[in-house]
């Protein structure tokens, strides 16, 4: 009775404007609100979805002056409540939602290919220093190979730039990755993602 | 003897919404502001 009378009073002051009063009554009704959903919906973060959405409508409905039900606060607060977890399951009814089991994962199937921040940096890294042996080369080599892997030109245009034949595009282009191999196989140096 | 007592006793909290949560509604009830007039009720949130 006591608890009633009390919550009676939290209520009219908030109507009349008190906003600790909400705070008060908010943090009493706390772990009974949130238990009693909990219950039913299992699920943590959608307890604090409908946690919020239970207080917005009672801060509306008091706000308004819309709220008549003298002492019976939590009740009302708990009624509001198991309103808002029945239209929670209606509304995951026409929407299902898929969640993987051991057996089978979707995201086995559909895939991202873009790469993780992690790897992006790495691919980063691997074109940077990629780019300082290719600076290492002899020019014509460099020169063929900058247009056949960056430019993505054909020999026969290579040939036509430069203005030698396409075996000799050809060749310096074998040239140069021989070389950058040579180079990295005497420095030791790992390029792999 | 002491082999038959769980290790964690105080595994099970008492479940609470986040601070965050109640900082969020009291926020939005400073911000909410209702005007009555005549048969209309305008809502507004000064943020």
């Amino acid at each position: 009775m006591q608890l009633q009378v009390a919550d009676s009073i939290l209520v009219q002051n908030y109507i009349s404007g008190d906003e600790k009063s909400l705070e008060i009554l908010i943090n009493k009704h706390n772990q009974r609100l949130t238990s009693f959903i909990y219950s039913k919906v299992q699920d943590r973060a959608i307890t604090e979805d409908i946690f919020q959405d239970t207080f917005i409508k009672v801060i509306k409905t008091l706000k308004r002056g819309a709220y008549n039900e003298e002492g019976k606060f939590l009740p009302w607060v708990m009624r509001i409540a198991h309103n808002l977890i029945i239209d929670h399951f209606r509304r995951n009814k026409r929407m299902p939602k898929f969640q993987g089991s051991d057996d089978f994962n979707i995201f086995s199937v559909l895939g991202d290919d873009k790469l993780d921040a992690e790897r992006q940096i790495i691919k980063d890294q691997i074109d940077n220093d990629l780019g300082l042996l290719i600076e290492e080369l002899p020019d014509d080599q460099k020169e063929v190979l900058v247009m056949r892997i960056y430019k993505d030109m054909s020999f026969k245009e290579i040939s036509e730039n430069t203005g030698v034949s396409i075996n000799t595009a050809l060749g310096r282009m074998r040239y140069a990755l021989i070389n950058l191999r040579k180079i990295i196989e005497k420095n030791n140096i790992v390029l792999t993602n | 003897m002491e082999q038959i007592y769980p290790r964690h006793q105080n595994k099970c909290k008492l479940v609470k919404v986040k601070p965050e949560s109640v900082q969020l509604l009291l926020q939005y009830s400073k911000a909410l502001n209702i005007v009555k007039h005549k048969e209309l009720t305008f809502e507004s949130n000064l943020n």
